[in-house]
């Protein structure tokens, strides 16, 4: 199965037995994607704890 | 000598970038490296100057006038001085690469303009092929003639390409483009400012106004318009590398999927240029500092949707995409050869 990914747009492969909840990150952009449905495969940014970078 | 294999020279072979040029040739299939010259080095084995290549090759310096024909000679002497013999040398070579600044700039008004002097043989300007091949693949394939890059010069176009390619940039508007520079930059002679106590941890502003390498990035972008690009060098804790950051004004309201796709598309066919703009990783944009002894190219931007504010960035290492990497990427492309070949090594970490 195939996604894109909701930050950049690239094709993410993912795999047939992916569950609910798994993260699967994008090789381009290096986001962390969370699987938030399967029946139709949605994908969104998974909750990212930030870093302070301004400091 | 193999009958398989291009006989390449190499004149001007002492410093840094003909160090690069030969540590990437002698590990390239398809050519052999049958003289290097350097002037102030007749006689010394080439490790004894480039001693990373010790093993590798047991040439020895010779004298220029002892140049004998070869099939492919790269020029890698201070500017100015191949355009003084470069009838001479294309005597003894059917194809030439120049590294120097000679043979860059298509109009001699722009060279005399950028380096304060005619141009001593202007007639053969237009026989050379600017040697980027991320933008003139299709010009350099069975050139004959192809000019060096100036590293600076190459950082900046980098930067803007994808940017141009994608019709964001308005030629009305001013570009600077700031450049951070290590200190192979200023050559292996040594100088008052390269003397280790006034060099070493040095951020200094070097040339903020009139780069010379900024002809070469309005002639690269004339295509798409005049524009009016400036340059600003400050040197570095740093030995090879340059970090580009064009600051710019891109249409407001653009996502970060629009700005993935114009460089997805400019990039999509040169294997040396990395689109790198990462949300996770340590290293989010492109650096320097990991593309050392590399060919590749990274780039990369900073964009506010709110008001199009835009810096787009490119790093390189100076000696390799910025000068002898891109070389031997013309070469290949001038002889046939694989446009990758002899330049996959992917660098080191940290």
């Amino acid at each position: 199965m195939q996604a894109e990914c909701v930050e950049c747009g690239a094709v993410i492969e993912v795999p047939e037995d992916v569950m609910q909840g798994e993260i699967l990150p994008c090789a381009d952009c290096g986001v962390e994607l969370e699987v938030i449905a399967l029946e139709p495969l949605a994908l969104d940014l998974a909750p990212l704890e930030m870093e302070d970078w301004g400091e | 000598m193999s009958a398989d294999r291009l006989a390449v020279g190499i004149v001007g072979a002492s410093g840094y970038a003909g160090g690069e040029l030969l540590r990437l040739l002698l590990g390239h299939p398809g050519v052999e490296v049958t003289q290097a010259t350097s002037e102030r080095h007749v006689g010394r084995f080439v490790y004894q100057v480039h001693p990373h290549l010790r093993r590798q090759t047991t040439l020895r310096f010779t004298a220029r006038e002892t140049l004998a024909p070869v099939d492919v000679l790269f020029l890698a002497m201070p500017h100015g001085q191949a355009q003084a013999h470069i009838a001479d040398y294309a005597a003894l070579a059917g194809r030439i690469v120049d590294l120097s600044a000679d043979f860059r700039l298509r109009d001699p008004a722009h060279y005399a303009a950028a380096y304060g002097s005619a141009h001593l043989a202007p007639d053969w300007l237009p026989r050379f092929v600017y040697g980027l091949p991320e933008l003139y693949r299709a010009e350099l394939a069975g050139a004959s003639y192809a000019s060096g890059v100036g590293c600076n010069a190459t950082a900046s176009i980098l930067a803007l390409w994808a940017a141009l390619q994608g019709d964001l940039l308005d030629p009305a508007q001013p570009i600077v483009v700031d450049l951070k520079v290590g200190s192979s930059e200023a050559g292996n002679a040594p100088s008052e400012s390269s003397h280790h106590p006034a060099r070493s941890g040095v951020v200094r502003p070097f040339q903020l106004t009139g780069h010379r390498h900024e002809a070469e990035v309005r002639q690269a972008l004339a295509p798409r318009g005049a524009f009016d690009v400036r340059l600003a060098v400050t040197s570095v804790e740093m030995v090879r590398g340059v970090a580009a950051a064009a600051h710019v004004t891109l249409p407001a309201g653009l996502d970060e999927r629009d700005l993935w796709a114009r460089y997805r598309a400019a990039w999509a066919d040169s294997p040396f240029v990395r689109i790198v703009h990462d949300r996770n990783s340590l290293h989010r944009h492109p650096e320097p500092r990991l593309l050392a002894g590399t060919n590749y190219a990274d780039v990369g931007w900073e964009y506010d949707p709110a008001t199009g504010r835009a810096v787009l960035l490119a790093a390189l290492d100076n000696l390799g995409k910025g000068a002898a990497g891109s070389a031997v990427q013309s070469m290949n492309l001038m002889c046939g050869f694989d446009e990758t070949t002899a330049l996959s090594f992917g660098g080191i970490y940290p």
